[in-house]
């Protein structure tokens, strides 16, 4: 399994984030996390997704689905482009009063946030990749995690790409 | 592109209903298939008071499949129009079976009033929801002052690109009131812009596959028929000395008594044909998908070719088989770029020679039997009474494959079947369909009797309507082809699968106003046929066939196309 990430400029209408989680379901993607913004122009929004495929020919094909669908204006894979790539996670922690102390010199490097506190726990947001969520995750588990939320990762390229040469975007020319 | 505003805006004030059939009349809508019900009552008023030519089905699936038959023959949107909840519902087989053989739809389903939406109201149905799999596209009208733009994006999606169907749901709100409407505005669709020109260089690539193949060989679909591109075909197969297969859906696209044709491919395709889509060492598809009953077994499908493939829909490219040359366009721009090509006939005289030898060797077969029809008889004379010139149009199943190999097609756009969803009930109403779209022309229904029975409530329109459509039901009182399975790969465990109990179908027929006859043996048929098919009444003949034949040849499901089993008596 590979894990990729799409992004897709669609069309506001109602019922498009049904159209394409309909698409992924009729053809049986995998996706680990999908989500839906507005962008800077009007009626406009952009999904990003990651899913999980087993090989070139099934992500060529989730592309070419996914652009087949009339609300969608563009789809990139953008799995190797040079990306920003971020996902927020809000993890309700377990905090008495011997923990409340470890639990923030766990917070503080990882540039994350205490945002609620009540008698026994401790929320905290925290941004970035997913590698960094999970990373504080781990961290945060031994004292109990209560709840947790993430939402899923939300991408663009970077304004400056490096040349890349092995370039797999969508294409209809292999 | 820009929408442009003349200088007098087309504003009228209008229903959502009379909108409707200003806009349906703006597309040159000849004729709807529909039904009526309580959320379509505005708009049935307005068709009322400004008439388009409608077609009153007894049941959704009688008119959705009708349109089908209409769509597959004129090359023109097949429009239907339904009510909300069960209306809509019914309609689902028929849109499902449009959008797996890519046949131009479009049908409108009322819906309720938009201030109950989302209340489970009487007859209600989140029909966008239902459809939106099964449906190239899908709109539901909220604002009265969209639906013009709307019904032009319909008939544009439809028909442009790979067709399919598109919906359009109408709240009874929508059509009810009234608005100032305008009719002014283009098509804008920037998620919508499908190739039509293929790339000049992918061309060239294919070209010099041809001239470097030794054994090359054209699989075309029913993408040469959407694309009106037959005698594109034709210049290139001969010109460049390729032999053709067809698709089931195909049949028709390429002449079946020129000699560069091999038959038909697949699952019960003819032998040379799988032969040669398994030997070849190019193999060129033209709009087809590669279907799993025309590839078999895809491990061993084409081994050792080249795939090229050229397709208007470039999800197609690549999907099921692994492709070299891949072309998006249409079929008839690719094809006519590609003759364009010169210098580039292959030499390639030993393997057709070759295909040939398998030709005489392995031809269709058939017992020949003494007291009871043969069904592949039956659809030979059928052919020959009718100089193979007929429209036919069948349903799913043996008798569909018997018509496939024994009902040879010359000309496009005179196969009627269902393909890709396989869909029982299709074929009588879809031969209602065509002889609405080709009245001067002779519309033959070969149906089987289970088949049939799901849509024969249909009959009266045969009467009302005066269309002189002949229904052979190729009748063996069992689902041939489930009876077929059960017998081959179930140890001849015949679940349900034969019927204890048949109507009387000439009494059905009489009961319908049309002519009905039984006939058991060839002779009687044959006596009967060339009578019936030549007279400008409708009638049903029920042919008593033998019960225990078998389609054959045959590719086992999980074999390759090299496997086929019964290729000789």
């Amino acid at each position: 399994m590979k894990r990729r990430i799409v992004t897709a400029t669609v069309l506001n209408q109602s019922g498009v984030l049904n159209r394409v989680t309909g698409l992924f379901t009729k053809r049986h993607f995998n996706i680990e996390s999908i989500t839906v913004g507005h962008t800077e122009t009007e009626g406009i929004s952009k999904m990003t997704f990651v899913v999980n495929v087993e090989d070139d020919r099934q992500i060529e094909q989730l592309l070419k689905q996914l652009n087949k669908q009339i609300d969608v204006l563009k789809v990139s894979d953008i799995t190797n482009q040079a990306i920003v790539a971020r996902e927020l996670a809000l993890i309700k922690v377990l905090a008495t009063g011997q923990t409340r102390a470890e639990i923030s010199g766990i917070v503080e490097p990882f540039r994350a946030l205490i945002i609620d506190m009540s008698r026994d726990t401790l929320t905290v947001q925290v941004t970035g990749d997913a590698e960094k969520i999970e990373a504080i995750i781990e961290l945060l588990r031994p004292y109990g995690i209560k709840e947790l939320a993430r939402t899923g990762i939300t991408a663009f390229t970077r304004g400056f790409q490096k040349s890349v040469t092995d370039l797999k975007h969508y294409t209809l020319l292999k | 592109m820009k929408v442009k505003v003349k200088a007098e805006p087309e504003e009228q004030r209008l229903t959502g209903a009379e909108t409707l059939i200003h806009a349906l009349k703006q597309e040159k809508v000849e004729v709807v298939f529909g039904y009526p019900g309580g959320a379509v009552l505005p708009i049935y008023d307005a068709l009322y008071r400004n008439p388009i030519r409608h077609v009153l089905a007894r049941h959704e699936q009688g008119a959705i499949h009708a349109a089908e038959g209409y769509a597959r023959v004129s090359g023109k949107p097949g429009v239907v129009l339904a009510t909300s909840g069960p209306g809509a519902t019914n309609l689902v087989t028929g849109i499902t079976d449009a959008m797996m053989d890519s046949l131009p739809l479009v049908i409108f389903t009322g819906q309720v009033a938009s201030g109950v939406i989302g209340t489970d109201a009487f007859q209600e149905a989140d029909v966008t929801g239902i459809t939106m799999p099964i449906t190239k596209h899908n709109y539901q009208v909220r604002d009265l002052k969209d639906l013009p733009r709307i019904v032009k994006e319909a008939f544009h999606i439809a028909s442009n690109g790979r067709p399919g169907p598109v919906l359009v749901d109408i709240p009874k709100d929508v059509s009810a009131t009234a608005a100032e409407v305008n009719f002014g505005g283009k098509v804008h669709l920037p998620g919508f812009q499908p190739t039509k020109n293929p790339n000049v260089l992918q061309i060239k690539k294919l070209n010099e596959a041809i001239e470097s193949a030794k054994k090359p060989v054209i699989l075309a679909g029913a993408g040469i028929l959407h694309a009106k591109a037959s005698e594109q075909l034709r210049a290139v197969a001969e010109s460049k000395n390729i032999p053709v297969v067809h698709t089931l859906l195909g049949l028709g696209g390429f002449p079946a008594d020129h000699p560069l044709f091999l038959g038909m491919g697949g699952m019960h395709g003819c032998y040379a044909a799988n032969m040669a889509l398994y030997e070849c060492d190019l193999l060129v598809n033209i709009g087809a998908r590669f279907d799993d009953r025309l590839t078999g077994n895809l491990k061993t499908f084409a081994p050792e070719a080249v795939v090229a493939h050229i397709d208007v829909d470039p999800a197609e490219i690549g999907k099921n088989v692994e492709t070299h040359i891949p072309i998006v366009g249409d079929a008839k721009a690719a094809l006519q770029k590609l003759a364009d090509e010169q210098g580039s006939s292959s030499m390639c005289e030993e393997w057709l020679v070759h295909l040939r030898q398998y030709q005489q060797e392995y031809p269709y077969w058939h017992k020949e039997l003494e007291d009871v029809i043969s069904p592949q008889k039956l659809i030979s004379e059928i052919h020959s009474l009718t100089g193979g010139d007929a429209i036919v149009t069948t349903d799913v199943g043996q008798h569909q494959m018997w018509a496939a190999q024994y009902y040879t097609f010359n000309d496009p756009h005179k196969w009627v079947t269902s393909g890709g969803l396989g869909t029982m009930g299709f074929g009588f109403p879809a031969a209602i369909g065509a002889q609405i779209a080709e009245p001067d022309k002779r519309v033959v229904s070969i149906v089987g009797d289970g088949g049939f029975q799901m849509t024969s409530e249909e009959l009266i329109l045969l009467r009302e309507l005066d269309l002189p459509v002949k229904i052979v039901i190729v009748n063996n009182g069992t689902l041939g082809m489930v009876r077929q399975w059960q017998e081959s790969f179930y140890e001849q465990r015949y679940s349900h699968s034969v019927f204890n109990l048949q109507p009387d179908f000439v009494k059905l027929a009489d009961s319908y106003g049309v002519r009905g006859f039984k006939v058991s043996t060839i002779e009687e048929a044959k006596a009967l046929l060339s009578e019936v098919l030549n007279d400008d009444e409708p009638a049903l003949i029920d042919c008593r066939v033998c019960a225990a034949e078998n389609v054959y040849p045959m590719v086992a499901p999980g074999t390759g196309l090299h496997e086929m089993i019964g290729v000789k008596p």
